[in-house]
């Protein structure tokens, strides 16, 4: 089902980019990016590798730092200072191509790690919220198992439940479907179908295209650190306008 | 909502200056907060107060000409001491004239350890590089060489039974046949030699003037004990790493307490035991030379420590080697040595370097039973009462020297890694 | 479709020299049998000369009077006392050696090795060279070097340099420094260091739980290390504060009174400690690579501090790498202490050495000292494959 055209122009922004820029040593990396994303909206990067997408997620979070430029999350300025950051980073939720799951602790504890020390909350309430989590991804049975244990399907999902027990405005998916052998990759996709059916923000990095048409607002392709060209899904895959983009599309959903 | 923007007309820009260059680095790197900026001008204060006062001590104010002690005292380092002593540091009581056979032994050695890590060698070159290098190492130790009859009927011995264990299935009769000669001539001859049949008989080699292992010493000591202690110590390593893996709980069980053994108590201990007790082990009145009870005592502890390194290699190969040997119907000794080892040592060699540097720094130890290794030499060079009083120049020198061994050991060990994992990176 | 019931195929009938489980069994006792006639052969001649030379056989000897010095003790001992007692001697200086060795060098190991990993060129290299230089010179030759130092370079007692206002003097006989004079409440101020021990851990306990109900976070380090000191500084206080030292004074040719670590004590520990952590340094650097850098990304993207990330996900994780060869270093440590013998610290191979020479009884000294060396070694590992099995990560 596609995503219709919605109307958000009334709602606020709450990402802006202005003219964003990253080197690492000389490589430009990121090259003068613009951006603002909307609450609500969800949007898909999707380009060849080494054009900078993850890196530009990466900033919004801080895990990459920028150079030039100006990064603001919900008002919040990106800076070096601490507080900020801390700040930006209870209300940006984010999941990794390699899920980073704390191998040590069970599920249950990877859940309730950040809202007992961070949040302080006490650990029933945290427990609670983790079950109900873990059940809304479907695998409440694993709570008390360690992430060796799980399979890497099940292992993106809790993945995407420990970011989502913090209660935030805005996800961040860093490519998360690209280390799952393909018969996992649908469980993960429903998942975040379902969140974006509920309102969620989100800026996902990522090559599924179906994905995509079923509830991005948004598709930007970037390549070699620039934002080539956005558009609405249909428009986007219907009408590439560059050459650059329709070279992309055509050896992506020549393999898809 | 369309957004197409004009790509590929922008201007590249240059990052900000102070991001890249020397500024940069140092920015990043030396001054990247207050922390870090705070602790490099204190560690370059330091280093500069240290720097100059040795410096001051080491070159400005060192003597490197004076030629009794009493000249070179007060000022800075005595270099000189080394300069009139460093043929003793280096090679012991050997006669003075004749130095340059202890130095071509420790080229050969050297030349045999570079050698035995090169991959290529691992298959028969590597018996033949050894066994020229160490008849040329101590024909010029020596001086002289007897080969003893029994030597040559064992060594007939373990060619021919080698042979038939490994290529029974591959040979051509006449090369079976060519086995089982040599078998049957070491085991006849040996039984003939110890029952007394066959006479006492060697092959004497004697080009140059005989010189005894109590005037060996330094450099060549060092390397000898640790070369030979690694050559004799890996087979019996690969044996112990075997048999502690096996599934014959005999054999483990003897393999693990012998390894715990060793492998639990100093290396002091051992060279006390191999001086104190060995003779008492053996029928009274042999005597046993007393280098070759510390080349033993090195030899029992460095086997120990290599079979707990091979068997991390061991340990390390996918059981599904081992299943596809067995399917192919080879047996233990083919399986071990044409399969499983060769994988099991590829994979070892770096730690095996890192074992080997350790034994290079161990065999200072020799030095508590009077054996004169190269620290124990440089450690007689101070006793000189007319030299008397340099302790830290004679210990910088030495420690410089262990240094530069033990350093290009361990880069050479990084480089064979890296070249190693050049297969398995993709 | 008949289902075949496993187990009714007859065996086959197997000649014996095929059968590989007899072929075992026939391989073990032919090793087993050689190493046995080995050991026959060494004990017969064992025997044998121990009788031609008269030397006494059993452990008797250890009641006999000693009848050597030994310079550092840390308890009672005269030339008077029997061997047992000058062995034990040497014992206690080893772990006292051992234990302050590992201590320290894990202090110093680990702060060089977080050294190494430091953004700071400066200090990364700085470590770097520190490591290299200890982990590529023989243990022996730093410590005869940091031996000659101090007793040639530390002038004589008359001549010793003083520090702190005439409170501690180095000198070639070693480091004098004021001790607290012997008073009851030491006592009793161990005692209350005890409890404080179990105190701070009753503390933290009750103090994690209500973490958990109220989600509270409470200081269990400051509060811990407020209980352990904090406890036995008051029994002190009640006691009146006893502060009488024990100070060094120049008496004739040497100092009496105060406490001394002698040079050969120092010189030993010196050098195990700067040569040991040099290992230690790589051990903890190689720990902390070992882990994904995604683990610190998580944990930053989840909103943790560095603090709390470095202690609830990172040092977990790197634990299980660094603890196994970390022990080993202990082991190494503890074993390398006997190098005391070369610049002569009285630990248990010098007693032992000794012994040996007077009496004669090789066989059963050298069995004491492998003893000794063995229960530690052996409780190490026992230790560590506790450890292993504790932590060990559950997969599939």
């Amino acid at each position: 089902m596609a995503a219709t055209a919605r109307d958000l122009s009334k709602a606020e922004s709450v990402i802006q980019l202005k003219g964003v820029n990253k080197w690492y040593g000389q490589f430009h990396v990121l090259s003068d990016i613009n951006l603002d994303v909307k609450e609500g909206e969800k949007i898909v990067i999707c380009g060849p590798s080494g054009s900078g997408k993850s890196t530009l997620i990466r900033c919004i979070n801080r895990l990459e730092e920028h150079q030039r430029g100006d990064i603001v999350v919900h008002g919040v300025t990106l800076s070096n200072d601490v507080k900020n950051i801390e700040a930006i980073r209870r209300e940006v939720g984010m999941v990794f191509q390699s899920f980073n799951l704390f191998p040590h602790l069970t599920i249950l504890d990877n859940l309730t790690l950040a809202p007992i020390w961070v949040k302080k909350m006490p650990k029933k309430e945290a427990e609670e919220i983790a079950m109900s989590l873990l059940t809304r991804v479907r695998i409440p049975e694993q709570a008390l198992k360690y992430p060796g244990q799980l399979s890497g399907g099940q292992q993106q999902r809790v993945a995407i439940a420990r970011a989502l027990c913090m209660r935030p405005k805005i996800m961040l998916f860093d490519e998360p479907t690209s280390a799952l052998d393909p018969e996992m990759v649908k469980e993960v996709l429903d998942v975040m179908i379902e969140l974006a059916r509920e309102g969620m923000t989100m800026l996902c990095v990522t090559h599924e295209m179906g994905f995509a048409r079923a509830v991005a607002d948004r598709v930007i392709f970037m390549d070699r650190g620039e934002i080539v060209e956005q558009n609405e899904p249909e428009a986007f895959f219907a009408n590439p306008r560059n050459e650059r983009t329709k070279l992309f599309l055509g050896q992506i959903l020549h393999n898809h | 909502m369309t957004d197409a923007m004009p790509v590929g007309d922008r201007k590249p820009l240059a990052p900000p200056v102070d991001e890249t260059g020397a500024l940069g680095w140092v920015r990043k790197n030396l001054f990247s907060s207050w922390g870090n900026g705070i602790t490099t001008i204190v560690l370059i204060a330091a280093v500069a107060w240290v720097l100059s006062w040795f410096l001051e001590w080491a070159l400005f104010t060192a003597n490197f000409t004076a030629s009794t002690g009493a000249e070179c005292r007060g000022g800075g380092a005595c270099w000189a001491l080394i300069r009139e002593k460093f043929r003793y540091i280096f090679f012991g009581s050997f006669p003075y004239e004749q130095h340059w056979r202890p130095l071509f032994a420790v080229i050969t050695m050297l030349a045999m350890l570079v050698l035995s890590a090169d991959r290529r060698m691992w298959n028969w070159r590597l018996l033949v590089i050894w066994g020229i290098g160490s008849f040329i190492t101590f024909l010029l130790m020596f001086g002289q060489i007897h080969i003893p009859l029994s030597l040559i009927l064992f060594v007939a011995l373990a060619c021919g039974g080698a042979g038939l264990a490994l290529r029974s299935a591959l040979a051509t009769p006449s090369e079976r046949l060519a086995y089982y000669a040599l078998v049957g001539i070491g085991a006849v001859g040996l039984v003939l030699r110890i029952v007394g049949v066959l006479p006492k008989w060697s092959i004497a080699i004697a080009p140059l003037s005989y010189v005894e292992t109590s005037l060996w010493g330094g450099l060549p000591v060092t390397l000898i004990l640790a070369t030979y202690g690694l050559a004799f110590a890996f087979p019996y390593g690969v044996l112990l790493a075997l048999g502690r893996r096996s599934n014959l709980p005999l054999i483990k069980g003897l393999c693990v307490g012998f390894i715990e053994l060793i492998r639990g108590v100093p290396l002091i201990s051992l060279l006390i035991m191999a001086s104190v007790m060995l003779p008492l082990f053996l029928p009274s009145g042999t005597t046993i030379d007393k280098f070759l009870r510390a080349q033993v005592a090195v030899i029992l502890f460095a086997g120990a420590y290599i079979a707990e390194v091979i068997r991390g290699g061991l340990q390390s190969l996918p059981k599904g080697q081992f299943e596809a040997a067995d399917a192919m119907g080879l047996n233990y000794p083919q399986k071990t040595l044409l399969i499983i080892l060769p994988q099991a040592l590829r994979v070892v060699i770096p730690p095996l370097i890192n074992t080997f540097i350790g034994f290079f720094k161990d065999t200072s130890l020799v030095l508590i039973i009077g054996i004169f290794d190269f620290l124990n030499t440089a450690n007689q060079a101070l006793v000189d009462p007319n030299w008397a009083g340099f302790p830290g120049e004679v210990y910088l020198f030495a420690a410089f020297v262990y240094f530069i061994f033990c350093y290009s050991m361990s880069r050479y060990s990084k480089y064979l890694e890296f070249e190693l994992n050049k297969g398995t990176r993709r | 479709m008949a289902v075949e019931t496993l187990g009714s195929t007859p065996r086959t009938k197997v000649a014996p020299w095929n059968d590989p489980v007899i072929r075992g069994w026939v391989f073990q006792i032919v090793v087993v049998g050689l190493v046995g006639f080995l050991a026959w052969y060494l004990v017969s001649n064992t025997i044998d000369n121990l009788q031609r030379q008269k030397i006494a056989s059993g452990f008797h000897y250890l009641e006999r009077e000693a009848g050597f010095e030994i310079g550092d003790t840390m308890i009672e001992y005269s030339p008077a006392s029997t061997y047992a007692r000058a062995i034990w001697v040497g014992i206690l200086n080893t772990l006292r050696v051992a234990v302050l060795g590992i201590l320290l060098s894990t202090l110093l190991g680990t702060l060089i090795g977080v050294g190494r990993l430091s953004p700071n060129w400066l200090l990364n290299r700085i470590c770097g060279w520190y490591v290299e230089a200890f982990r590529n010179v023989p243990l022996l030759l730093w410590l005869f070097l940091f031996y000659k130092l101090i007793s040639e370079a530390f002038p004589g007692p008359r001549q010793a340099i003083s520090l702190f206002w005439n409170s501690v003097f180095l000198s070639n006989r070693g480091v004098y420094f004021p001790v607290p004079m012997a008073d009851p409440i030491h006592k009793w101020m161990g005692v209350a260091f005890l409890i404080g021990i179990a105190g701070a851990w009753f503390v933290n306990r009750w103090g994690k739980k209500r973490q958990e109900a109220t989600g509270q976070p409470f200081p269990a380090l400051s509060a811990g290390l407020a209980i352990v000191i904090g406890l036995p500084a008051l029994v002190w206080l009640a006691g009146g504060a006893p502060h009488h030292m024990s100070w060094p004074e120049l008496k004739g040719f040497n100092f009496a009174g105060g406490t001394v670590i002698q040079p050969e004590f120092t010189a030993l520990l010196v050098g195990l400690v700067l040569y040991t952590s040099a290992f230690v340094a790589e051990i903890v650097r190689s720990g902390i690579l070992a882990l994904h850098k995604g683990q610190s990304e998580a944990a930053a993207a989840l909103g943790l501090s560095r603090g709390q990330s470095m202690r609830l996900v990172l040092l977990p994780q790197a634990l299980r790498v660094i603890v196994p060869p970390m022990t080993s270093q202990y082991l190494n440590i503890t074993k390398n202490s006997s190098l005391a013998i070369a610049i002569g610290y009285p630990d248990l191979v010098a007693s032992i050495n000794v012994t040996i020479n007077q009496t004669g009884q090789a066989i059963e000294n050298i069995l004491i000292i492998m003893a000794a060396y063995l229960s530690v070694s052996l409780s190490i590992s026992a230790f560590m494959n506790w450890y292993n099995k504790r932590i060990a990560l559950r997969e599939r």
